[in-house]
């Protein structure tokens, strides 16, 4: 028995082996000078640990009583994490060591956070989510005022440490509510319990856990700490904090939603449908105001939170895979975009300022095209990749009969496409006179940028098949 | 062949367009007017050589979509032939003519090139007429019909720096949508009822068409009746038929050759070809006949009166082209599709011609249009004199009455008025020989105007007045020749005798009058019931034994013997629904044999052929479960044959053969007349006109306006559709959607992202209160609606 059960976790426990391992490895040996080795064997593992999982069949299998599941769902979240968290470890290694930043416990410390991921998104009870969540949390906690020196990069770690406390008591107090109504912890057990039907108190239980895992994926009103951290943070880790951190957010919030109230759509279809209008809204309509590149990310992630719910609260299988279409998207878009975001310098000191843009395309035509199309995918228009992955959403919402969210998201995303066109309008049209920006970039990060960019062009084709696998993945967790 | 024929002009088009900075200006208008000789030897070469029989020549999959599966195809059969021809020598010769007329053209500077792209749109609007008279489905020549609308659009603006030239093209454009408007309405209307647009098919389908109701608008319509209307819609437009006419004489704002290749010998006759080629449909649909007739008629009558005031060389020439048209559609409208065809080739020639020489005169008056500064020309321009005199006399009908020697209009229009009278229309027949006087008049005072008497307008113009170099006079010889003797080599073959019409048009058998022969063979009368069959094929045996008989009834047995393959064919498809038919196959073959017994020796043998066939159809046949069917099926299976389709019962050719000499002679008289009439106004004493315009004022106005058309459309159409135009820009567009755009965008988006950015203030427990505020939301809303399931 208990081997079985090791054997379904062997891969986390092989990831939290590599990390115990690697600290205690820098610690005895070079410390800092470690960190490139660290960076690149971390990226390495967990590609290695993507391959072993997409590649391994598809068993079901569940461990620890079911506190543990392995299913295709989590499968296909774990790819897009390890995936991500590699691309965005190994092209902020450059950046890390130019700042003074390269610090060996920041690829430990991703490692930690990753396995916490891992645990999220196959969580199969109350307990191994809080404990995934946790994992995960503490160690971004830490990473985000990875720059001790700096004013803001310490305020964004405080910020997102005392928040997150909150967030956590929330959930917390939801998971003990829906204990206390169902019995159980398991997910399984929770859903034969709200069988019949949630009473008032098993509800508040579950609109406690959905405000904590909302801010996680940093949805409104739970989404105010996103710009402050996203800024004050050194842009690597912001930029691993729009990737992974929001996929596995969504696959546990996913997970909760339909393994423990999948009877439940109706009620918690609303509350997530309010809370994906609301982001959308306040994410497109925000970030008009932003001049900062950081923040306007930060907004922009809102926004797309917003999209993923939205196939999230149609409550269907189709909407599953929307939700897993787009955010895979979402992160692919992302990494190319902080690809670019990390090589914006001038004079060896990096620049978030949007106003150094203007006139890029004359500089650099073949970044600023790379980025027109990053830009254009972002905001959703066609023929780009990320205009499929709106569409799938809105057509998941529409399919589900919330055809008013639907609409609400098209008109939010032309609000939204403003401040994306209006970086693309900077970099072609824009004044001679405020330009700025070096034109040297690492060879990692032009590589990202330019293979990103090129997926979403390329993509349009069949979308390189996420399309089936995301219905694969969604069909394990719709039943 | 017919490809090259066809694609010639269009890769010429391509590489003089396109290419022309490869191959040089010069290179570019050698390559399309060689390619254009090319393809008119070649349609020279089909046309002589045609028997008849019609082909169908397979190019590629078009279409296909659910039951709609159509090729690309051209249908080659005396029609196609006819066009093929027509298109093609004007064409050619309008290319060539281009040389002369178009080189140092006044509207252009140095350095700036334009010919290339005049011979290119010539050539492309060659491409598109050859494809539409190939067409051997409706939407293959709607595509034709749509290329030559666009090829004459560009070369009706193709002197864009001049604002009336765009004007003007746009109104031919928009004119000939509403034209194609109902031609589309009767493409799907077709496709609808007899889901197909081959036209074998939609042929096929017309007698059953002929008994079918059709809601359309308001009310139900015999289909037959509608369709044709809504094509004939499209042919008004193309044709530029009253009522949609308007746009014709404004397209002379284009060059003269275009002039005299689009707008008088090749486009505007696509409608009379579309009604032709549609004469399958057309014999079913009596009321849409009618219709025709009256408009042809209107036609040809309103535009000569106006024909009889204008003072544009060219606009004269335009309404006489309009006029012309309406006899055209008369002919085709009483059925006789033939004569049509007929003053639609001779027309062609003169018209052309006329057109040309009008080029002429124009190219030497250095671009002056008006009559009333010409005067005295003859001398000048004798070689333009004569062809114009050639193409006056054919377009007036100089002939010998009573014979069939004569310049070309002189046969096909007397052809024309001939049917008009024996169709029973007296309206059209009345109208018709009023037109022809006009025609006389207006061409003679075309004539007087221009080549006779003094000097006129610009004295400096006049002393410069020279011939036009060789490439402009050759073209009018040749179409010279065409006026003078195309009437007489081929009146037996458009209006001869029905032997001589129907070998011609490839049509199988002869008329009912003569032989009532047709019935067995026409597939239609094969599915009528036995006793009908019995009736027909009993008919010719009452007739006295001749030799005519003899032949008649090999023919039966023939076109018997053929019908009886068809349906064993037909049997292995459809099985039973074919076993009643077949039977009735079998009898008329087994009675048309039985009629010539003994009087020939194959024509048994051939019965005899026919009887084994017919039981083996029937043996076939009896496969089948469905016993009900009824032999229409079979009917329909075939369209009839020939390139048009005169209904048995149709018999106005034969009628107007057979018309009173007065209807005969009355187009040469009122040809008469128009011509003194002319030749004392304008000759003896040149100071009438004006008197009897002052005395005559309003109805002078009124045709000088060309009956005020151009007004009361502006009124009635124009101005409404600006105003509304206008008001959903400014008003709709600009300030409703504009408005609300602007303001929402400039306005409540930017006070939402100020507060949104007063929200995000720092600190850490407004951040937190916003949490707290968001899950109590959350929780009351949670609490108000939902838990519904307990």
């Amino acid at each position: 028995m208990i081997s079985a059960d090791i054997s379904t976790v062997l891969p986390e426990i092989l990831l939290a082996v590599y990390a115990m391992a690697a600290l205690i490895f820098a610690v005895y040996t070079g410390k800092d000078k470690t960190t490139p080795l660290l960076t690149w064997a971390t990226a390495a593992v967990f590609v290695v640990l993507a391959l072993w999982i997409g590649l391994s069949g598809d068993t079901g299998a569940t461990a620890f009583n079911g506190a543990f599941i392995a299913d295709g769902f989590a499968r296909f979240a774990k790819v897009v994490i390890l995936i991500s968290a590699a691309a965005v470890l190994i092209m902020s290694q450059g950046y890390m060591a130019r700042m003074n930043l390269g610090r060996f416990e920041y690829p430990v410390l991703i490692a930690l956070s990753v396995l916490g991921m891992m645990m999220m998104v196959s969580a199969g009870d109350l307990m191994a989510l809080y404990m995934g969540l946790e994992l995960q949390s503490l160690a971004l906690y830490v990473v985000a005022s990875l720059r001790r020196d700096s004013v803001k990069s310490t305020e964004a770690g405080l910020k997102y440490f005392v928040l997150g406390a909150l967030s956590s008591g929330m959930l917390l107090y939801g998971a003990s509510l829906i204990y206390g109504y169902t019995g159980t912890t398991l997910f399984s057990g929770i859903i034969e319990a709200a069988h019949a039907g949630l009473p008032l108190g098993l509800l508040v239980g579950l609109v406690f856990l959905i405000t904590g895992l909302a801010f996680k994926v940093s949805a409104v009103p739970f989404h105010m700490w996103t710009p402050d951290v996203y800024e004050g943070s050194p842009t690597p880790v912001t930029a691993f904090f729009a990737t992974a951190p929001k996929m596995a957010a969504m696959g546990l919030f996913a997970r909760v939603l339909h393994d423990a109230f999948g009877h439940a759509a109706q009620d918690w279809g609303q509350v997530v449908a309010l809370i994906a209008l609301l982001s959308m809204f306040v994410g497109a309509i925000a970030a008009i105001g932003q001049r900062n590149i950081k923040r306007l990310m930060a907004y922009s992630s809102i926004a797309h939170m917003g999209f993923a719910l939205m196939g999230l609260a149609s409550g269907t299988e189709a909407g599953v895979q929307a939700m897993l279409i787009y955010m895979t998207i979402y992160v692919t878009m992302n990494i190319g975009t902080f690809a670019f975001i990390l090589s914006m310098e001038k004079d060896g000191k990096p620049v978030v300022s949007i106003d150094a843009l203007h006139m890029y395309s004359r500089r650099e035509p073949i970044k600023a095209l790379a980025m027109l199309v990053l830009l254009f995918s972002l905001a959703g228009v066609p023929p780009m990749v990320g205009f499929f992955g709106k569409l799938a959403v809105l057509t998941a919402a529409v399919d589900a009969g919330m055809t008013w969210l639907a609409i609400g998201g098209v008109v939010a995303s032309v609000i939204g496409a403003f401040y994306y066109l209006r970086i693309v309008f900077y970099m072609y049209f824009g004044d001679e006179n405020k330009a700025g920006l070096d034109g040297t970039m690492n060879p990692v990060q032009w590589a990202m940028l330019m293979a990103s960019a090129l997926i979403m062009i390329v993509g349009v084709v069949n979308l390189f098949g996420v399309e089936g696998l995301a219905a694969a993945a969604a069909q394990t967790l719709v039943h | 062949m017919e490809s090259i024929i066809l694609f010639a002009p269009l890769v010429g088009a391509i590489i003089g367009g396109f290419g022309w900075r490869i191959i040089g200006e010069k290179g570019a208008m050698v390559l399309t007017t060689g390619l254009l000789f090319l393809a008119c030897a070649l349609s020279w070469i089909v046309f002589l050589g045609f028997d008849g029989e019609t082909q169908h020549i397979q190019i590629l999959r078009w279409i296909e979509s659910g039951t709609l599966a159509t090729d690309w195809s051209i249908r080659l059969d005396r029609l196609t032939a006819i066009m093929l021809i027509v298109v093609t020598t004007v064409s050619a010769l309008v290319h060539l003519y281009s040389f002369g007329y178009m080189d140092h053209d006044p509207q252009w500077g140095e350095g700036e090139t334009y010919k290339p792209r005049f011979f290119a749109y010539l050539s492309f609007f060659t491409f598109a007429m050859l494809a539409l008279v190939t067409a051997d489905n409706l939407v293959q020549m709607f595509f034709g019909w749509e290329g030559v609308g666009v090829a004459s659009y560009l070369l009706i603006g193709f002197y864009w720096k001049k604002p009336s030239a765009g004007a003007a093209a746009m109104k031919a454009f928009i004119v000939n949508r509403v034209g194609d408007f109902g031609f589309a309405l009767g493409i799907f209307g077709l496709f609808f009822l007899t889901d197909s647009i081959d036209f074998d098919n939609v042929f096929a389908a017309a007698p059953m068409l002929a008994e079918t109701n059709l809601s359309f608008l308001w009310t139900d319509w015999n289909a037959a009746n509608l369709l044709a209307f809504l094509l004939f819609i499209g042919a008004m437009g193309k044709s530029a038929q009253l009522l949609l006419h308007t746009w014709l004489p404004d397209a002379m704002e284009g060059p003269t050759p275009v002039s005299a290749l689009i707008h008088a010998a090749t486009m505007v006759t696509a409608g009379v070809f579309l009604v032709c080629r549609m004469s399958p449909l057309m014999e079913y649909a009596p009321a849409a006949m009618n219709f025709i007739i009256i408009i042809g008629a209107t036609t040809a009558f309103f535009a000569a009166t106006v024909g009889l005031v204008q003072n544009d060389i060219k606009r004269v020439i335009a309404y006489s082209t309009c006029s012309q048209l309406g006899y055209m559609f008369v002919a085709a409208g009483a059925g006789v599709y033939s004569a049509a065809m007929f003053h639609l080739l001779t027309h062609a020639f003169f018209k052309a011609m006329l057109f040309l020489g009008a080029g002429s005169v124009i190219h030497a008056m250095h671009h002056e249009q008006d009559m009333r500064n010409y005067g005295g020309l003859r001398k000048k321009i004798p070689l333009t004199f004569w062809a114009m005199m050639i193409g006056t006399l054919a377009i007036t009908g100089v002939g010998i009455p009573l014979t069939t020697i004569g310049f070309a209009g002189f046969l096909s229009k007397d052809a024309i008025i001939e049917s008009a009278y024996a169709s029973g229309s007296g309206y059209a027949f009345w109208l018709l020989v009023v037109a022809a006087c006009f025609t006389s008049f207006y061409s003679w005072r075309l004539m007087f105007l221009t080549f006779y008497g003094k000097p006129r307008g610009d004295k400096h113009t006049h002393d410069h007045a020279h011939e036009s170099p060789s490439v402009m006079t050759i073209p009018l010889g040749v179409l010279a020749i065409g006026a003078i003797f195309s009437g007489m080599v081929w009146y037996g073959s458009f209006f001869g005798d029905h032997d001589q019409v129907n070998k011609f048009f490839g049509i199988p058998t002869h008329h009912a009058e003569e032989t009532h022969g047709e019935a067995p063979a026409d597939s239609h009368a094969a599915a009528d019931t036995h006793a009908a069959t019995e009736e027909h094929a009993a008919a010719p045996a009452e007739q006295p034994a001749s030799a005519l008989e003899q032949e008649a009834g090999h023919e039966i047995v023939e076109a018997a013997k053929q019908l009886a393959g068809h349906a064993e064919e037909a049997a292995d498809a459809a099985h039973g629904a074919v076993a009643e038919a077949a039977e009735h196959v079998a009898e008329a073959a087994d009675h048309a044999a039985a009629m010539v017994t003994g009087d020939h020796a194959a024509t048994e043998e051939h019965a005899a052929a026919a009887g084994d066939h017919a039981p083996a159809a029937m043996a076939e046949a009896a496969h089948g479960d469905d016993a009900a069917a009824h032999g229409e099926d079979v009917a329909h299976a075939a369209a009839p044959q020939g390139a048009i389709f005169m209904h048995p019962d149709n018999h106005t050719m034969d009628e107007a053969h057979h018309a009173p000499t007065w209807v005969k002679v009355s187009p040469f008289i009122a040809m008469l007349i128009g011509f003194v009439t002319a030749y004392l106004f304008y000759i003896v004493n040149p100071s009438i006109p004006g008197r009897l315009a002052e005395q005559q004022r309003p109805l002078y106005q009124f045709l000088l306006n060309k009956w005020y058309f151009d007004e009361i459309y502006d009124f009635i159409f124009v101005r409404p559709a600006k105003w509304l135009g206008a008001f959903l820009w400014k008003r709709g567009d600009g300030n409703v959607i504009d408005g609300t755009i602007n303001g929402v965008a400039m306005g409540i988006v930017p006070f939402f992202t100020r507060l949104a950015g007063r929200a995000q203030s720092g600190y850490l427990f407004h951040y937190a209160f916003a949490m707290v505020l968001g899950i109590v939301v959350l929780v009351t809303w949670m609490t108000i609606t939902g838990g519904g399931a307990h």
